[in-house]
């Protein structure tokens, strides 16, 4: 990348298109849907975490004067072991079925098992309560330990180990297990002159959304539905909707209604196929809303994990080995991002033998759903702990260790494919010569420096962009706008066009008015949605000059476009984009640029984040004083919003490794099911986000994107860890640090 | 159960409407009157997301009873801009970006109009611990806050 590009308009800090409705409240979110003749569902769940169905008798709630509907299981069509896209991974087919409503047995705490729809939430609510089901409770697995013990009771029957030499025969928690290897990582440890190795743990947290998952389906009598959510990807939910239903993708309208918060918890669907069992089944529109305590107990977590962590260096400084064994928690059905733990944990690091395997394990909670770079948080925290302490031990600085030992271009990673041109020795630079990193630290406080590595995803966009006969255009897109994209869309447009950003208009349009967009989540958006409109834009372009040159009457060759103005070379003709629009019916009917893509080439993104925090010796207590995001965006469209993404993913850390932790009991009853126990850091919980925007550019995008939503959310969790470490003087391995652990650890000293 | 009949103001506006007794004020809100500016996250008076304002104190919509509202005068977010022009407060949330999704904006408006009028001058520490009550998953606070204390600014300026 020799010559740094000129824009006109990426890079600025342009007033978000959506933001005038999202100010003043005019915006609708999932909940703010009603229709004429709407009637309300509700779900009954479990109240025992591992229990047999014996039976279900809803005679009385049926009976209650106001109930319309009733769905359960048995509404499902027989459905075959299918995989469906979820978020970043895939579901099967039946185990979806059985999370939106339990079969035979219960799996966790707040499983739904039965919705009932009346004329008010009131009754429904009455009607939920009215039904009776009989149970046979069974012990509850609760973590990775108990699910992997010789006498642990087996949440499937039909469920045995995958990836194992020998086929076993017996029935297992383990689902799966899946190994990476690179080198021969004894001979790395037979090198080394160090070695430290360390088991970790990571709870089951909540990806947090201050939005509850809410839809509004209605039925109509011709076999149509239109299904109106909260989601970030309303064509997964059309195509899982559709398999569970046995419907065909053109009888299911979604519209994707303004989302707030998903962070991979909304890619899969709770609701909208029992909304629409209700729907249909009582002629009426139905509306679902969850509460706050059933998005805790029913959707979301991200898994917790167990992971060990053995790594081994010169005393010059050189990593020569790195290994791992690595178990995450699925939930009550398998499909945890164990894989991507292994792929990730090691790929800051240029490392000639490395080693991961990795175990998805059931256990009685919630199915996991994607949580921000699924697996790799939890991943990277052990190894950058580990990686940390070595820097330590051997008196290098950790910057400079890291610096030492750094993947960069050519780098083999662990999961196949050679690094192509990465930011992470640009970001190390950043952050060694960052104002903060030169600060001193005072008594009772510690800094912690951690690395983060995620892949990025590119994948299926549409973009259609019209243009008016005013000159003025629509971009018309599908990837649902959770943090201001529809700012970058406008923008990319107008950069593609040389027409002026405020001509035109992003839409999210519904699956009916747009070609397939996969869903919004692996950092996609903005690098393949975005590389859409650009070329959208280009076909505009491109037509334009066609037109210009069939009114000159000369060929399209002969006609430059220079910022939104066609020039006839010749002639020193000009037409400006709208007189062009405003003249197509003499030259052949209206202008649409069109891009239907597979996006490939998603450029990685790294990130080094510093943090200081103080501790309370006497009470436990950790305060973040001052926090450092550096991250490669290879190209910043909205800097503001890439911005936005490294404080917020740094603050979803920082809660991750202060005090965010699922709490149950022995019987496996979750205890913290709200947000005044379930605690998500608050303003004044923190300072400033510093931010440094580290552009090395992504030569498969034309302008240099990389995705950048998720690897914020990687660093911080060792980070503020190994800072709490750094100042208590003592290792530690298990998350949250909240007050009464990290009290813990200073008094065990 | 028989409803119960309220008159109330809504930003400035003469209101009645019928709830049931035990009814939030933000049921009635949303669902009785459309006022679906004000979200709803929690139902528990811990997010914040249902922030309005009941005789200019700032108060969890969502902890208040509909009944409660008899008499009372209501400020909410669709009441923050004037016509078509908005207020300081929603220019510099969206000229700072402090919001993502949005969804906790308009109680943050609102809850941010209340603390400006208490203080006008507040502190970086004064606005944090005021605005803790509500909750932003998206942000991380840090360009919510520039945003307040630029708005005190503008607005002081302005006074
Ligand atoms: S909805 Fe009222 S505080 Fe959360
Ligand atoms: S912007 Fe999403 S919760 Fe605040």
């Amino acid at each position: 990348m020799s010559e740094v590009k000129e824009y006109k308009y990426i890079g600025q800090r342009s007033i978000r298109p959506d933001g005038f409705e999202k100010v003043t409240g005019r915006a609708n979110y999932g909940s703010d849907l009603n229709l004429p003749g709407m009637i309300w569902g509700k779900i009954l769940r479990s109240p025992h975490a591992h229990a047999k169905i014996l039976s279900i008798d809803y005679a009385k709630a049926e009976a209650l004067s106001g109930v319309l509907s009733i769905a359960t299981h048995d509404d499902f069509p027989d459905l075959p072991v299918e995989a469906v896209v979820a978020g970043e991974g895939t579901a099967n087919l039946r185990d979806l079925a059985q999370n939106l409503l339990a079969d035979e047995k219960v799996l966790y705490h707040g499983h739904a098992i039965l919705a009932v729809a009346a004329i008010s939430e009131a009754i429904a609510e009455k009607a939920v309560n009215l039904v009776e089901v009989e149970y046979e409770i069974l012990k509850p697995v609760l973590d990775i330990r108990e699910a992997t013990a010789d006498d642990a009771p087996i949440l499937h029957d039909d469920m045995f180990t995958k990836g194992l030499e020998e086929v076993p025969t017996v029935a297992s928690n383990v689902a799966a297990r899946t190994e990476f290897r690179k080198g021969d990582v004894e001979v790395g440890f037979a090198d080394a002159d160090i070695i430290i190795e360390r088991e970790f743990y990571t709870p089951t947290v909540h990806q947090g959304y201050i939005e509850p998952h809410a839809t509004t389906v209605s039925y109509d009598e011709s076999g149509q539905s239109m299904v109106w959510c909260s989601t970030q990807g309303h064509f997964d939910v059309r195509a899982s909707t559709a398999k569970l239903l046995g419907l065909s993708l053109n009888k299911l309208k979604v519209v994707a209604s303004e989302i707030g918060g998903g962070f991979g918890g909304k890619t899969i669907v709770y609701l909208e196929p029992v909304a629409h069992i209700l729907s249909k089944k009582s002629g009426r529109p139905v509306k679902m809303i969850m509460s706050r305590e059933e998005v805790f107990k029913g959707s979301g977590p991200g898994s917790a994990t167990r992971i060990w962590v053995k790594i081994g260096a010169k005393n010059d400084g050189t990593i020569t080995a790195m290994q791992s064994n690595m178990s995450f928690e699925a939930g009550a059905f398998k499909g945890s991002p164990a894989m991507l733990g292994g792929m990730t944990i090691f790929t800051p690091y240029d490392v000639e033998h490395m080693y991961a395997e990795c175990y998805d394990v059931v256990v009685n909670k919630p199915k996991v759903a994607a949580y921000r770079a699924p697996g790799a948080p939890q991943a990277e925290y052990a190894a950058e702990m580990v990686v940390s302490e070595l820097a330590a031990k051997l008196d290098i600085d950790p910057i400079e260790f890291r610096l030492q030992n750094a993947a960069k271009e050519g780098t083999q990673t662990i999961y196949g494919p050679k690094m192509k041109a990465v930011g992470l020795v640009e970001c190390l630079e950043a952050a060694k010569n960052s104002p903060h990193y030169q600060s001193a630290l005072k008594a009772n406080q510690g800094r912690g420096i951690a690395a983060g590595f995620w892949f990025n995803i590119g994948g299926m966009s549409s973009v259609t962009i019209n243009m008016n006969p005013d000159g003025t255009g629509t971009i018309v897109e599908g990837s649902p706008d959770i943090g201001g994209s529809r700012a970058s869309m406008q923008m990319m447009a107008a950069e593609a066009t040389g027409i002026a950003m405020d001509k035109f208009k992003p839409i999210i349009a519904d699956t009916e008015n747009v070609a397939y967009n996969a869903s919004t989540g692996g950092s996609r958006t903005t690098f393949a949605t975005g590389m859409a409109v650009i070329e959208a834009g280009e076909d505009i372009v491109q037509q334009m000059k066609e037109r210009a040159a069939a009114v000159w009457n000369v060929t399209a060759a002969q006609v430059d476009w220079i910022d939104g103005v066609a020039v006839n070379t010749a002639a020193e003709n000009r037409l400006t984009a709208a007189e062009i629009c405003a003249g197509v019916g003499r030259t052949g009917g209206q202008i649409s640029g069109r891009a239907n893509i597979n996006a490939r080439g998603a450029g990685p993104s790294f990130a080094v984040h510093v943090c200081d925090v103080e501790v309370d010796m006497e009470t436990g207590k950790v305060d973040v004083i001052r926090y450092t995001a550096i991250q490669d965006a290879g190209k910043a469209i909205h800097p503001s919003y890439v911005e936005g993404q490294y404080q917020g993913g740094a603050v979803q850390g920082i809660g991750w490794a202060l005090n965010e932790e699922y709490v149950y009991n022995e019987d496996g009853i979750l205890q913290n099911p709200g947000f005044l126990d379930y605690r998500i850091p608050l303003a004044s919980d923190l300072p400033m986000i510093e931010t440094i925007i580290v552009e090395v550019p992504n030569a498969y995008h034309p302008y240099g994107v990389r995705g950048v939503g998720e690897t914020g959310i990687i660093p911080p969790l060792a980070a503020v860890a190994y800072a709490v470490s750094d100042a208590i003087k003592a290792p530690v391995t298990d998350l949250p640090c909240s007050p009464p652990n990290v009290l813990k650890i200073i008094q065990s000293k | 159960m028989t409803k119960k009949h309220v008159s109330t103001t809504i930003n400035g506006d003469a209101i009645e409407f019928l709830c049931d007794p035990n009814d939030t004020l933000l049921d009635v809100l949303r669902k009785e009157l459309s006022l679906t500016g004000t979200k709803e996250g929690c139902g528990s008076g811990d997010c914040g997301a249902c922030s309005i304002t009941l005789d200019e104190r700032l108060v969890c919509s969502c902890l208040v009873l509909g009944v409660e509202a008899e008499g009372k005068n209501i400020g909410t977010i669709e009441g923050v801009s004037n016509k078509d022009q908005l207020h300081v407060i929603q220019e510099k949330f969206l000229e700072h970006a402090a919001l993502q999704c949005g969804i906790c904006t308009p109680g943050l408006i609102v809850s941010t109009q209340a603390l400006l009028k208490e203080n006008s001058n507040p502190t970086e520490e004064e606005a944090r611990y005021y605005l803790a009550g509500n909750l932003c998953r998206c942000t991380g606070y840090d360009k919510i806050i520039r945003a307040v204390l630029d708005a005190a600014d503008v607005m002081r300026g302005a006074a």
